[in-house]
């Protein structure tokens, strides 16, 4: 048997706390605040005390989703990614770069998040990139 | 100080009588509980002291009843403080886990962490570390027994006032253990709302802990709002005292006025 506790950073927002993972046998069974980080020194908030909750929550989507009218279709990655392409480049050439604006997410890493102003910036052509803490 | 923690506890693993150790690990310059199963581990064995003593305590006990739920035949070691031991003692009481499975490996805490606790006792009967300090009385509570009535409802309305209803008094809690709670309960408690109702959110959580709290002070800690949770519940704990003449956790044998009902 194996219990241990995982450090890491709660996925909600942007503050950053430190939450310790319970992991029993390789399953987890819950969240504790991090006591020695020193963003929430041993504080979460409602949301944070239940990240473990969602990891294998069985409404999670496991697959793409494309929505067509009223349905959500499970697709593949490559036809859903496909589809995503195709249309902000239709959308794109009938409207222009401005139509189109870019949310970022504070589950994001610096890096990713960096990727996706990139990519709006150069591949879309829009300076419209916001954060969800805006929203 | 932990010398003699790790002696105790190598010689129970040693001896194949535990399936393992719960107690606290220092692992990347964090301090986190943990299972220790092997030996070699207790290396990073952590007291829980960080800029302060016994800052870095977890709620161990709590998760204690999670590894009984899974091994209920295996016998664990536990590290306790004065606090955790009386939480064991209900606990046992309450049926939540087995005292001949639970090994306590016993800490008493440094006067300035007994200060700060304004601890009843800030050592367990089964210490193997640590000194056997002095009970240091609670001025929280005086203070505001100062106050009248009036006043003190204020004072408390006006700290459940901050309240963000993160649950945290009640997650944290190693004595909280009921699978249904009244906090998320619709027909006896507003559920749904934030702030919560006020004051009798609190005032429901503060019934609940009577013959429970056994004051170790996570709830407070654990606290965003910095609501003093630990003097509401001395408080309760006086009463209980004054009025039944029990004080939780200082009995392995008497049950507390709302432990009555015999489960067979």
């Amino acid at each position: 048997m194996e219990f241990r506790t995982v450090l890491t950073t709660c996925p909600y927002c942007g503050c950053g706390c430190g939450v310790l993972l319970e992991v029993l046998d390789g399953k987890l069974i819950g969240t504790l605040p991090s006591k020695t980080s020193p963003v929430n020194e041993g504080k979460l908030c409602v949301k944070g005390w239940n990240v473990h909750e969602f990891v294998v929550s069985a409404n999670r989507l496991k697959k793409p989703l494309v929505r067509r009218g009223e349905t959500f279709d499970e697709s593949s990655w490559d036809d859903a990614l496909d589809l995503a392409a195709s249309r902000l480049k239709e959308i794109k050439e009938k409207y222009g770069p401005d139509s189109i604006a870019v949310l970022t997410s504070a589950k994001c890493t610096n890096e990713e998040n960096y990727l996706l102003q990139k990519f709006t910036r150069a591949a879309l052509g829009t300076n419209n990139i916001d954060h969800c803490a805006r929203l | 100080m932990s010398a003699k923690i790790k002696e105790a506890v190598r010689a129970l693993l040693a001896g194949g009588k535990i399936k393992g150790f719960l107690g606290l690990k220092r692992e990347n310059g964090h301090i986190l509980p943990h299972l220790f199963t092997d030996p070699k581990e207790l290396d990073q064995l952590s007291l829980g002291d960080w800029r302060r003593p016994g800052e870095a305590r977890y709620p161990l006990n709590q998760i204690l009843i999670q590894l009984a739920i899974e091994y209920p035949n295996d016998t664990f070691a536990v590290l306790v403080r004065g606090c955790d031991e009386r939480g064991l003692r209900e606990l046992f009481k309450w049926q939540q886990l087995r005292e001949d499975r639970v090994i306590l490996i016993g800490l008493g805490c440094p006067d300035e962490l007994a200060k700060a606790c304004e601890c009843e006792k800030p050592f367990p009967d089964s210490l193997v570390d640590g000194p056997r300090g002095e009970k240091a009385g609670s001025q929280k509570v005086a203070h505001v027994n100062e106050m009248d009535l009036d006043t003190r409802f204020q004072f408390w309305k006006a700290e459940f006032d901050r309240c963000v209803k993160c649950l945290g008094c009640r997650n944290v809690c190693p004595m909280c253990f009921c699978k249904e709670c009244t906090l998320e309960e619709a027909n006896l408690i507003d559920t749904g709302e934030v702030p919560p109702a006020n004051p009798t959110f609190h005032l429901a959580r503060a019934l609940h802990m009577v013959g429970r709290c056994i004051d170790c002070g996570l709830c407070e800690e654990a606290c965003p709002a910095d609501i003093p949770l630990r003097t509401l519940y001395k408080k309760v704990a006086d009463i209980v005292s004054e009025t039944f003449g029990y004080k939780t956790g200082f009995s392995t044998e008497e049950k507390s006025p709302l432990n009555m009902i015999e489960v067979k």
